[in-house]
């Protein structure tokens, strides 16, 4: 008992901003008016978590995490169903308790095991946007969004709960009830409930899986928007590829409860650390692109030095990368010209061989790192060796384009 | 008719009633969301008076009540007087033999309430306390209205009880249902079956009014 009471009295010192050279100076008030309001707007802190939790019967999940970002990031926790993703981030919100180890945020202490301390999740003051958006069903869309800002004088809290209906597309919707509005904009919703209360970080949980394949595309885009619009740092679970894609800045690979990989999306997509996770990220060739311009459909894009063709969807824009499957990309000897279908032809030297089952994996360098899946027999046939130079062909519907965002008017705050 | 025993009756289960609500519903949280070991021993315990006999119920409590029990001699001591045969003695008496029909429903709609709900309420800065009445109470009002509906029901009609710890006392203990059987053995058939009519009557419109609330509810 005593000892629970000696970790909360030190969790509690804690949590409070330290401004230690602040009795020295003249200018007492000013520069403690000023670190609060810095508190405000930066808003991030490092997030560094190293815990253990098992369920009665589940695998051990191992999660290992530092993430400390200055402006607005967006951590994707991706694997396959099973891998742990969605008790990590139930642990970071305070909904589970893990078994061992420590949770911290900035100077709080949020959970360690030794200290015995844990931070319930109402003082964490995060948000956190389930799966299925959990609006409250007694309660009007207006009300949902005001619900955590019952301390808050009624005038202010209705010009907040006004202003990020605004800001997300919500007017009109006020007096309506959760299930007389659509999914996205139950979304909406939800993620305004969660913001309104100016949290430090947003917990997202597979947040576009409770919508139907037209709606999410369409929200999949609003909501990298309004992350953005925000400022919001956090982290978003999913198995999703082209949600990891389209919405994160990191990644971490989970597997069997196991961080495998963290790094950049791109980085994590196009250069797997080992083979259990290029068989999770699936895509073989993840390259950012600049979109040149786009006429019938086909867009001229460029990678690096190369310029290839790609279908273009209605919503591509400046910034997007381009995903090719090992399996599309078909090798030809220099030298042949047949006239073919295919849009596009690069050269590049082969600069590594591997077996893989009975095929072999070709990595090229064409300006950038492409890589091709192509059998044994072909490999034989052509006499492939490293440091050969090959004509790789690209359909253009091969070339995959994921939009990140919409082009935007940049943030003034940001500036 | 006896307007003293129908007023007797409705202010036993008035008080009852509001007794259950105020230690019922947290109580019935307590057992819906606890992960307690020992947990079914409760629930044993609190659905016992719906299949014990009720003299057994009222035999026991008479006895506990007696001043031969250490209960009964401290509250002669502060109330003066002994608590068998009074109306606080009915009133301890109906809140514990009509407290499973207030449970049961009560524990029944708080298991019903999805956890997220209260998790979404938690990561949006409000209490267990708060949440409860804010989440909680309002999404398994059906519920908590079905088990007052009930219980109010349940205690204006209850006899064997009634007659074990309060006796007979006009004004104090005699209620309807008491009083029905004393005109019945006084041969007395036409005010019975008036007294009789009022409590039919009252019981159909309560729970005609629960099941009306509760669909409607469902269609909320």
């Amino acid at each position: 008992m005593i000892m629970r009471l000696g970790a909360k009295f030190e969790n509690y010192f804690l949590a409070r901003p330290l401004t230690p050279a602040a009795g020295h100076r003249v200018d007492d008030s000013v520069s403690d008016e000023r670190s609060a309001e810095d508190d405000q707007d930066t808003r991030t802190a490092e997030l560094v978590a190293d815990f253990e939790k098992q369920f009665p019967g589940g695998p051990l999940i191992r999660f290992r995490l530092r993430r400390s970002e200055d402006a607005f990031s967006l951590t994707v926790l991706f694997g396959p169903s099973g891998s742990g993703k969605t008790t990590a981030l139930r642990c970071l919100a305070g909904l589970e308790r893990p078994d061992r180890g420590y949770i911290r945020f900035g100077n709080e202490i949020w959970f360690d095991s030794e200290q015995r301390i844990f931070v319930p999740p109402q003082q964490r003051r995060i948000g956190y946007l389930f799966q299925d958006y959990t609006l409250f069903p007694h309660l009007t869309v207006a009300r949902n969004i005001g619900y955590g800002l019952r301390t808050i004088d009624r005038a202010e809290r209705l010009h907040r709960i006004a202003d990020i209906m605004q800001l997300l597309g919500l007017s009109g919707l006020a007096n309506r009830y959760p299930d007389q509005i659509s999914g996205g904009q139950q979304q909406r919703v939800a993620l305004a409930r969660a913001v309104v209360c100016r949290p430090r970080m947003l917990l997202l949980d597979e947040p576009l899986s409770a919508l139907d394949v037209p709606t999410r595309v369409q929200v999949r885009r609003q909501l990298r928007r309004s992350l953005e619009k925000l400022r919001m740092p956090g982290f978003l679970v999913t198995h999703d590829r082209v949600d990891a894609l389209a919405l994160g800045d990191h990644m971490v690979i989970l597997e069997d409860g196991r961080v495998c990989q963290s790094g950049p999306v791109q980085e994590v997509f196009s250069r797997p650390a080992d083979l259990s996770v290029a068989r999770i990220v699936g895509i073989d060739t993840v390259e950012r692109a600049k979109i040149l311009h786009v006429s019938d459909g086909l867009a001229t894009i460029q990678i690096g030095s190369a310029k290839l063709f790609a279908l273009a969807s209605d919503d591509v824009n400046e910034d997007a990368y381009v995903c090719i499957h090992a399996e599309d990309v078909v090798l030809e000897q220099i030298g042949s010209t047949p006239r073919s279908s295919a849009r596009n032809r690069l050269i590049g030297r082969i600069r590594s061989l591997d077996r893989e089952g009975p095929m072999m994996r070709v990595l090229l360098d064409c300006g950038f790192p492409l890589r091709a899946l192509v059998t044994k027999q072909a490999y034989e046939e052509m006499q492939l060796h490293e440091g050969d130079e090959v004509v790789a062909v690209l359909k253009a519907g091969a070339l995959h384009l994921v939009s990140r965002g919409e082009f935007e008017i940049p943030d003034p705050r940001a500036a | 008719m006896d307007f003293e025993a129908i007023w007797l009756s409705v202010r036993l289960a008035s008080l009852t009633t509001l007794i259950l609500l105020t230690f019922g519903l947290p109580f019935a949280y307590w057992l819906a969301v606890s992960k307690w070991r020992f947990k079914f021993l409760l629930e044993a315990i609190v659905s016992l008076p719906m299949i014990l006999p009720p003299t057994v119920l009222g035999f026991y409590l008479l006895v506990a009540m007696g001043p031969q029990s250490p209960f009964g001699q401290v509250y002669a001591a502060v109330a003066g007087r002994f608590l068998p045969f009074s109306f606080q003695a009915l009133l301890i008496a109906s809140v514990l033999y009509s407290a499973p029909f207030a449970l049961r429903p009560f524990i029944a709609a708080f298991a019903g309430i999805e956890r997220r709900f209260v998790e979404a309420s938690w990561c949006l800065g409000e209490s267990r306390i708060v949440t409860f009445f804010r989440v909680v109470c309002p999404l398994s009002w059906p519920g908590i209205l079905a088990g007052l509906v009930l219980a109010f029901a349940h205690t204006l009609g209850e006899f064997g009880v009634v007659l074990m710890v309060g006796g007979n006392v006009p004004g104090a203990t005699r209620t309807v249902s008491i009083a029905i059987y004393d005109e019945v053995q006084a041969l007395n058939y036409k005010q019975a079956g008036l007294t009789s009519l009022v409590l039919l009557g009252s019981s159909f419109l309560a729970l005609s009014v629960t099941y009306l609330l509760q669909r409607k509810g469902g269609i909320l």
